[in-house]
């Protein structure tokens, strides 16, 4: 069985507020952006999942970011999965 | 009696720790491995400051993983005394030990400052020995120590009288200049719903001796709390070695 590819996007929870966003969103107009608005600075973590299904992986990977990838209090996550030929 | 302060790597403020429970309280003192699986007979158990694993991924979030984390839970849901100071809080918070999370400050800096505490309840080991509403002068120092929580949680605890400590100024008022950290309700510190498991940002152990920092021996007012609670708790019979000071 070929294994799976999961990314994981790790955000700030809507509410909680996000001064490395803030400061991001500052710098960015300092250099001449000023179309930029709302900045979340989250975390992106890959992982290669080995012999296992999309479907059976997608709950793992779900209880992987619920147990220690993201704090439910502060952080919200997205999963995607692909294939992975490596 | 003993305490015992769990070390992770990274941890830097166990040393500190060990010598008030020696040194200020003459009560036994021992050191535990993040990789411990029992906590060595431990009557209370400490989680000191620093930066375990690095803080990686985020602050205490590895450590809470950690084995020895297991008996530290089995000690807390049997009552067992915890104390969490600093990234001591910031793993009991990711461990679900306690309520709410610790995200960066608000103005990004790494603070390093002496800061004034209310005590908000005396019901808890570790507060019970100071007036309600006492000021303690204790340190600071943490880039992570802004206390969140949603709205819920925080009225929660407000019914609850969870919230131990909150940042005031120095006429005891709750205001905004007051918290270093931008902590949602000036939160310094929490307990549990048992309330033996008590968290905090500021640093009693480094608030010992006058002659060491900032001129300030207010933390050891929790530590002297939770040793009398034990005491009181093992009944005189028991007792532990006599409270003699340190050499």
């Amino acid at each position: 069985m070929p294994g799976v590819l999961a990314r994981v996007y790790v955000t700030p929870k809507r509410g909680i507020l996000d001064p490395q966003g803030k400061a991001v969103q500052h710098s960015l107009h300092a250099l001449g952006f000023p179309e930029v608005g709302d900045v979340r600075v989250g975390k992106y973590i890959e992982l290669r999942l080995r012999e296992v299904g999309k479907d059976a992986a997608a709950e793992r990977v779900r209880e992987m970011c619920e147990r220690l990838l993201a704090n439910g209090v502060i952080e919200d996550f997205r999963v995607e999965l692909a294939e992975d030929g490596r | 009696m003993r305490w015992g302060v769990v070390v992770f790597p990274g941890s830097n403020d166990d040393r500190d720790a060990l010598r008030v429970a020696e040194r200020q309280l003459g009560d036994q003192a021992v050191a535990l491995w993040h990789k411990d699986r029992d906590l060595r007979g431990a009557d209370v158990v400490l989680l000191p400051g620093g930066f375990s694993y690095g803080d990686y991924l985020r602050c205490g979030a590895m450590a809470s993983c950690s084995p020895v984390m297991d008996a530290v839970r089995a000690h807390a849901a049997a009552g067992g005394l915890v104390l969490g100071i600093c990234n001591g809080f910031q793993v009991l918070c990711e461990a679900g030990l306690l309520p709410g999370a610790l995200v960066r400050n608000r103005s990004l800096s790494f603070i390093c400052d002496l800061v004034t505490v209310r005590v908000e309840t005396i019901d808890t080991p570790f507060t019970e020995g100071c007036h309600p509403g006492e000021l303690l002068a204790l340190p600071i120092k943490h880039g992570e120590g802004c206390w969140v929580a949603d709205e819920d949680t925080l009225a929660a605890l407000e019914r609850q009288s969870r919230i131990v400590f909150r940042y005031v100024d120095r006429a005891g008022r709750v205001t905004p200049e007051a918290c270093p950290n931008g902590a949602v309700g000036n939160v310094a510190g929490v307990c549990s719903e048992g309330r033996n498991v008590v968290g905090l940002m500021p640093h009693p152990e480094h608030a010992v001796e006058r002659q060491i920092g900032y001129n300030t021996e207010d933390g050891l007012k929790l530590f002297r709390s939770a040793q009398a609670w034990l005491r009181r708790a093992r009944g005189p019979e028991a007792g532990g070695p006599a409270l003699v000071p340190g050499p």
